[in-house]
């Protein structure tokens, strides 16, 4: 299989903006990546030999760097990629417990995906978010403090094409290729969507305004 | 009594705080740009900032290192990859002010005299880089990057460039060879970045918190940074308290602030449950138990400790959580991550592991305490980069202060503690 013409135009126009943000065409390789993901749900062999062809390398040297990082799927995946963190914090919270329930009730293991296509299961590595434990992912977007129940909750309601919502992020979950543009460095101009931030992100500045406290002024405060 | 000092997390509770009306007009940046490139330099070196990405090392000294009049191209890259198992301040602090960090890089970039500034950030976060990407933006349009900022004559481009799942790639040689669109695996060094980094050209790699910290500094003068924290560990630092406490969160307050301080901030343990061990820093610091909480948490009195300040990450797990269980993870997670480059790491953490599920199980003996105890000591320091390193902390200070308990494993024939009882919802 190769890429379709309009398909094959319109991946190399945009892998062109992303090889010109670089001092060095090669830095372009995981956008590149992300781009093809973007495109095909996975890195496909078109898409490996696509990278190569426009970064002059060998499709070896592509296959040698996709292999290595985790979040390139090697084989196609579903429209959305459900992740349990299972480090250490959130696993003894409470990750453990939904990982076994969640995978036991969606019928599938890690990284493999549902019949229907809909959703891939992943165990994933601490996610910057343990003051929200347990966590989830859903194609990078934060499910914060789940539960067993809730977990499967999310899952039913994705195959069944319900609309669902991260905690903190947009008010509408995009799908894994969708996202995977946006890793490329497109954006999709939802920044503003969702709080600034929430709940544990603000518990300090909560106690600091209730109490009054403040960083020092500086001298002759110019702020 | 440390009372907390927010500045980063100041406009967190702003709504739009991400965006330039809830930031400011990148004021600092334009006195900068006033200055000599060597004096924001000097404020950075006279303010005692340390890098807050683990290590601690003098952020003003780092781009102090950059050789200048040497005709080539200079970078600065902000290392976003926060992989580090309990550290989550960096992602919330660019979710909320990214335009902290985007000012912090202006800065950063015209002081070491580059003109292609990159943040790396880790992929799996993807609100996260839509801010920053939307930041990175807006600054453009507004003529905060792109050519003759300020008119001051000085260009700079900068470019957000998301990883896809590596631990390794936050440890700065190796995100350098991600960044050049290779597999993430460390370079030796010396040569330092500062000297051949990207591309072979000199380099600053900086984490997110020490580049965002610079605005207030050029703000507000190096002796306000100064004026907190503690002799050799100034300024202020994001606390990120996850686990087994009342209230975790983002917790913003001087350097030398004491755990027992920040519990009492954040409602203490859990109701009916007593602090067990704790992580001053991220799992590759070693653990603290309840004899710790009066430390002050700076550079040097952890160290002093036996552990390491490294990114303040504190996960707190009380008394139902199996130490041996924690540790195993970690271990499974330093195993997964390791890129293989080395030995002592790559076999090292692979034979940990093996022997830590055993004795999980309460199939060990206390012969498998001296085999781990022995492979981890033969991993720390043998290994080519610091995630080995890393990958013994956990190891040697749970036997240190937990020996009864991982005898007790195999005494009984299996694991004393039942994991429902540390979950969030069986403490109900
Ligand atoms: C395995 C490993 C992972 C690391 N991950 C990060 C990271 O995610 N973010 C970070 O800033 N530093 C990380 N570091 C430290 C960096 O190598 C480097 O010291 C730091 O980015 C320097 O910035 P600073 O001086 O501002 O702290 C890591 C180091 C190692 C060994
Ligand atoms: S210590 Fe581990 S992560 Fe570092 S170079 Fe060696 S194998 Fe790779
Ligand atoms: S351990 Fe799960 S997000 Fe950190």
């Amino acid at each position: 299989m190769t890429y379709a013409p309009e398909v094959r135009e319109r991946l190399e126009t945009d892998a062109k903006e992303i090889i010109g943000r670089y001092p060095r065409p090669r830095s372009a390789l995981l956008p590149l990546l992300h781009l093809v993901q973007s495109v095909d749900g996975y890195v496909s062999d078109d898409g490996q030999e696509f990278c190569a062809e426009m970064l002059g390398l060998s499709k070896a040297e592509v296959v040698g760097v996709a292999t290595f990082y985790t979040m390139y799927k090697r084989r196609p995946a579903g429209d959305y990629n459900v992740g349990v963190c299972i480090n250490t914090l959130c696993a003894v919270m409470g990750g453990d417990q939904i990982w076994a329930e969640l995978s036991e009730h969606v019928g599938v293991g890690h990284d493999e995906t549902t019949p229907d296509g809909k959703i891939t299961l992943e165990r994933l590595e601490c996610n910057a978010a343990c003051d929200f434990a347990p966590v989830m992912m859903v194609n990078w977007e934060f499910f914060d403090n789940q539960t067993p129940e809730s977990a499967k909750q999310l899952a039913d309601d994705l195959r069944a094409g319900k609309e669902v919502a991260p905690t903190r992020g947009p008010g509408r979950l995009c799908t894994f290729r969708e996202a995977s543009r946006v890793l490329a460095g497109f954006p999709d101009g939802l920044a503003a969507d969702g709080p600034s931030a929430a709940g544990p992100s603000l518990e300090g500045l909560k106690i600091a305004r209730a109490n009054g406290w403040e960083a020092p002024k500086a001298e002759g405060s110019e702020k | 009594m440390t009372t907390l000092t927010p500045v980063l997390t100041d406009n967190w509770d702003v709504a739009g705080s991400f965006t330039l009306d809830g930031y400011g007009e990148y004021e600092a940046a334009k006195k900068a740009l006033g200055m000599d490139p060597d004096a924001v330099i000097q404020a950075v070196k006279d303010s005692g900032l340390r890098g807050r990405g683990g290590a601690g090392f003098p952020t003003g000294m780092k781009w102090g290192f950059i050789p200048q009049g040497d005709g080539k191209a200079h970078y600065l890259v902000v290392n976003a990859d926060e992989s580090e198992p309990g550290t989550c301040k960096d992602i919330p602090l660019m979710m909320a002010n990214p335009h902290s960090l985007v000012e912090g890089v202006i800065i950063s970039s015209y002081a070491i005299r580059a003109n292609h500034a990159f943040i790396y950030i880790r992929g799996e976060v993807l609100h996260v880089i839509r801010r920053v990407q939307a930041a990175v933006r807006e600054a453009y349009e507004k003529g905060y990057l792109g050519t003759d900022i300020f008119g001051s004559g000085y260009d700079l481009d900068l470019v957000v460039h998301s990883g896809a799942g590596a631990y390794i790639c936050g440890e700065e040689t190796a995100l350098l060879d991600s960044l050049e669109g290779y597999r993430g695996q460390p370079r030796l060094k010396p040569p330092f970045p500062a000297v051949a980094g990207l591309y072979a050209s000199p380099t600053v790699v900086n984490n997110v918190e020490s580049i965002a910290s610079v605005p207030s500094i050029i703000a507000n003068g190096a002796d306000w940074f100064a004026g907190m924290g503690t002799e050799k560990s100034k300024g202020f630092g994001i606390f990120s308290l996850s686990g087994h406490v009342t209230r975790p969160g983002q917790y913003e307050a001087p350097l030398g602030i004491t755990l027992r301080e920040l519990l009492d901030m954040a409602g203490g343990i859990r109701e009916g449950h007593e602090l067990k061990f704790w992580t001053p820093g991220g799992s590759s610091t070693p653990i603290f138990t309840a004899e710790h909480l009066d430390v002050p948490l700076d550079f040097e009195s952890v160290g002093a400790k036996g552990s390491m300040l490294g990114t303040r990450a504190l996960q707190i797990f009380d008394e139902t959580t199996c130490v041996v269980r924690a540790v195993l993870r970690w271990t499974e997670f330093y195993a997964h991550e390791s890129c293989g480059k080395c030995t002592p790491c790559r076999e090292g953490t692979y034979w940990l592991k093996q022997v830590l599920k055993r004795l999980e199980k309460g199939q060990g003996s206390e012969e498998d305490l001296a085999t781990i105890t022995d492979i981890a000591d033969n991993i720390l320091g043998r290994s080519f980069c610091a995630l080995g390193d890393g990958a013994t902390s956990p190891i040697h200070s749970s036997v240190k202060h937990f020996r009864d308990e991982y005898l007790k494993h195999f005494e009984i024939g299996g694991c004393p503690f039942d994991p429902a009882a540390s979950t969030v919802w069986g403490s109900k």
